[in-house]
């Protein structure tokens, strides 16, 4: 089987994976001025994984700011009152570590990974970096050039991101989510140091912050640590609200279009409002984990078999879901057609299949396989540390605590066939829906 | 901060690696083995010298066709069916083809590792290559390339191996062309694996829940039954060229993507490691390197700018690529080469260097701390012919290297003074 699913389709926000409870014992703390911490011992190797993660992502972005979260990610790495710019990088460097930082719609991460002997170096400067940022414009101006040209790469040259830009921003017609991540490119820039400066003390904070250490560590020796750094940070009182519009109830089918010169393969794309593990009222998040690999998941999927092995009118299809987000999320579908086959009929293809997996439900055989597959990425997380550290960092950023994490497997094991249809049904219909063509243009 | 240490005599870069072991097959066949049981899962990784750079004339994406279809089928299964016994059962299978060798990658939880291992044998030793799966896994490899046509960055890079390596194999796209890969029959897919596929030219790394007598009946099981001898021709030494003018591909987009470069250091002479080093120093990917610092972090000219040396069997290379506005494309170039001009006329200064080693030999723990991770370093490791105990060696060796190396690297990678330049986009001034 050759992968052709465009690399675009890649969800940027981590999927919520929780490990097998026997491969990850986590432990938790709290410090006294509010800042939660988990530790992940992995004693394979003496290396360890140091993130902390900042409740506040894009979609908190006030308005007329977007990219603010993304751009003062940036910044943090021009340096404090205490070690200038570029200090912090150097040491890393020459203690062979590595690093860097990440934004998504709910949160901002930064990490270091290096030999275990210097978790307390890296703790000093990110707990120094938390409050003891300086910018002048003098690196605040360039930076925002190298955003920029971040956002050529990433969406300016790339029908396909600009895509599913348009297709996020139909979506969400009143909820930040439909805002891209790295902003839009008029009000980059327009960015300044008072808005990074305004943005970085609302939000870096450590009630606002949680620190997962994974690695060759203990959690006392990791206590002692944080309590000694992290621990000096002075507590503001409370954490920052987050002002979060909440998106109201889809009645409208749309589409979406970018045709382009440039696109040479054509693609279909839809993304269905869905509720997320936070926003479930019952446990419709775990039916649609396994709906979507039910559905999507690879050359065993209902939508392989059906488009590109039966119908044979696409080379390939999936589907796949971002369950761990603060607001309501999205399922999303894709298929790439064969060069004869129009989107329109992709499109009606790919209702007929949904259709007919609605009415005739779900094989014990195929729920088992999906199961298993689900459970078992568990077990092939644990074998990475940074990716443990990903999968707890993400999910407590977002308001899910440990024990859910590692309930998880649990909770995929408890979803019926029934469970699965009824997501299907409830959540996979056109008011719910954009449709995204993906189109050359001359 | 304490970051005048100075560089330590090699440590272990992780604790597995004092464990790799050395396993023979009662039938001869030879794997690396590290037995870990932290977590039950096996990770099995192997190659076949071999890959893309022999596919036939005008039959380029023969060995990416081979690749894909490897798994499409094999034995009493037909695709489906095989797809279905690697789904219910978590196993991940994955065939791919690069210019030198056709790989796999074997992932499977402990308890259904025997399984796992009889589904490879199958998709090694007897696939089907079905009329059905062909016509799919070639419709997928043209969407792959179509995808990309016009894409700036793949672009650069099909431009760049094209003007790097004339007339020769390396010079062609791996994938094939929309013209080629029409053309590639079932007797071209079935003839490059009996070529390939074979015991004389495997190499196999193991790591996870499996012992050394376990594997070792599994070596055979699994790989016994291919023909011991492959018939694979190396394709030609070459050196690649350079030119003195930039070569320019339109693309509308207001981002150009400039790739250069030129001849590197091959993996085993004496000035890999040097220039291993100088690269690092260049572009090598840390926050720190003058690339980043110049590019980026000075001028905001791009987001990412890197250099890597890239050792392949029968030539070398170094490269690097940033991405910058179309406006800036020149400006961007020229800060480049100024780097690279002072890098050969002064050298790193000796901290520079100091901090170099520092990074090389601290970082390398942090390749070998997932159990897929170990098993792609130690394959690559024994492809390239260095030896099991390599990295117990790599880290003083990385530690021996002097600034007179350095400079000596230097020399051969920029002594010519001239680069292959490729830059698709709309770039002024070039």
């Amino acid at each position: 089987m050759t992968d052709t699913a465009p690399a675009d389709l890649t969800p940027t926000a981590t999927r919520h994976q929780a490990p097998e409870g026997a491969a990850a014992q986590t432990h938790t703390f709290r410090l006294d001025n509010g800042l939660d911490v988990v530790v992940i011992p992995d004693r394979r190797v003496p290396v360890v994984t140091h993130m902390v993660w900042y409740r506040n992502g894009s979609a908190d972005d006030p308005a007329g700011k977007s990219g603010i979260a993304h751009f003062l990610e940036h910044l943090m790495f021009k340096g404090t009152a205490k070690h200038p710019a570029g200090e912090f990088s150097k040491v890393v460097s020459a203690l062979g570590g590595q690093e860097n930082a990440f934004t998504s719609y709910d949160y901002t991460a930064y990490f270091q990974r290096v030999a275990k002997e210097h978790l307390g170096t890296m703790m000093e400067f990110e707990a120094d970096r938390m409050t003891g940022l300086v910018l002048s414009d003098d690196v605040v101006n360039p930076e925002r050039d190298v955003v920029l040209e971040e956002r050529r790469m990433r969406v300016e040259t790339d029908p396909s991101a600009q895509l599913g830009e348009a297709m996020e921003a139909a979506l969400y017609v009143h909820h930040p989510y439909g805002t891209p991540i790295i902003g839009w490119m008029h009000e980059i820039e327009g960015l300044n140091r008072a808005d990074a400066l305004a943005y970085y003390e609302r939000f870096y904070t450590p009630e606002n912050a949680i620190l997962v250490v994974a690695g060759d560590v203990e959690a006392e020796e990791v206590r002692a640590l944080a309590d000694k750094t992290y621990g000096k940070v002075k507590p503001r009182g409370a954490r920052p609200e987050r002002q979060r519009t909440r998106e109201p109830e889809p009645r409208a089918l749309r589409k979406v279009t970018v045709a382009d010169p440039k696109v040479e393969q054509p693609y279909v794309q839809r993304a269905y409002l869905v509720p997320s593990a936070r926003t479930q009222t019952g446990s419709e998040a775990y039916a649609l984990d396994v709906l979507a690999e039910i559905l999507g998941g690879g050359a065993t999927s209902v939508l392989y078999r059906e488009l590109v092995m039966k119908r044979d009118i696409a080379v390939s299809a999936g589907a796949y879901y971002l369950s761990g987000m603060l607001d309501d999320s999205r399922f999303l579908v894709y298929a790439v057609p064969k060069p004869d086959i129009s989107l329109d009929a992709l499109d009606e293809a790919l209702d007929g299949v949904i259709a007919d997996f609605v009415a005739r439900g779900v094989e014990p055989a195929e729920l088992a396989s999906a199961k298993t597959r689900l459970i078992a990425e568990m077990v092939y997380a644990a074998d990475n540390q940074a990716h443990l550290a990903r999968i707890y960092g993400a999910a407590l950023a977002v308001g899910e605590t440990v024990e859910e994490v590692d309930a998880w497997p649990a909770r995929i094991e408890a979803v019926t066939a029934e469970e699965v249809v009824e997501a299907a049904r409830r959540f996979l219909v056109a008011r719910r829906a954009v449709i995204g063509h993906l189109a050359h243009a001359d | 901060m304490t970051t005048s240490a100075v560089t330590k005599t090699a440590e272990q870069p992780s604790r597995a690696t004092h464990r790799v072991q050395r396993v023979v097959s009662p039938g001869g066949i030879e794997a690396w083995l590290v037995e870990e049981h932290a977590v039950p899962l096996v990770a099995l990784e192997f190659a076949f010298l071999g890959g893309t750079a022999q596919d036939g004339a005008g039959k380029g994406g023969t060995a990416t066709m081979l690749a894909g279809l490897l798994d499409e089928g094999a034995g009493p299964y037909d695709s489906a069916a095989f797809q279905q016994m690697l789904a219910d059962r978590a196993i991940e299978l994955r065939f791919y083809a690069d210019r030198d060798t056709l790989r796999g990658s074997l992932k499977s939880l402990r308890r259904n590792a025997d399984e796992a291992f009889d589904l490879l044998r199958l998709a090694v030793c007897e696939p089907r290559f079905d009329a059905d799966a062909i016509a799919r896994v070639r419709a997928q490899v043209e969407a792959g390339l179509r995808h990309v046509l016009k894409d700036p960055d793949a672009v650069s890079q099909e431009q760049f191996f094209r003007h790097a390596f004339p007339g020769h194999p390396y010079g062609r796209p791996p994938q094939g062309t929309l013209a080629e890969v029409p053309a590639i029959t079932r007797e071209d897919i079935a003839g490059m694996r009996s070529a390939t596929v074979a015991r004389s030219n495997l190499f196999v790394t193991a790591v996870g829940a499996i012992d050394a007598e376990t594997l070792a009946a599994r070596l055979d099981e699994i790989f016994g039954a291919l023909p011991a001898t492959a018939e694979v021709a190396p394709p030609a030494d070459i050196v690649p060229a350079t030119a003195t003018a930039p070569v320019v591909v339109d693309i509308d987009v207001p981002q150009s993507v400039i790739r250069f470069g030129g001849p590197g250091v091959a993996r085993r002479d004496a000035d890999y490691l040097p220039a291993y080093v100088l690269n690092h120093i260049l572009g090598g990917g840390a926050f720190t390197s003058r690339l980043f610092q110049e590019v980026r972090e000075k001028r905001g000219l791009a987001y990412g700018v890197h250099t890597a040396l890239l050792p392949l069997r029968n030539s070398t290379l170094f490269t690097g690529s940033t991405a910058t506005k179309n406006e800036r494309a020149a400006e961007s170039l020229s800060v480049i080469r100024a780097e690279i001009a002072d890098l050969l006329a002064k050298g790193p200064g000796e901290d520079e260097l100091e901090k170099a080693r520092q990074f090389l030999i601290g970082s390398y723990a942090l390749h070998f701390d997932t159990s897929t991770k170990i098993a792609r370093q130690l394959l690559q490791i024994a492809i390239d012919g260095l030896g099991i105990d390599y990295i117990d060696r790599r880290n003083d060796l990385v530690a021996a290297v002097t600034m007179a190396d350095v400079r000596r690297a230097a020399e051969r990678l920029f002594a010519g003074g001239e680069m292959l330049v490729v830059a698709v986009g709309r770039p002024e001034g070039l």
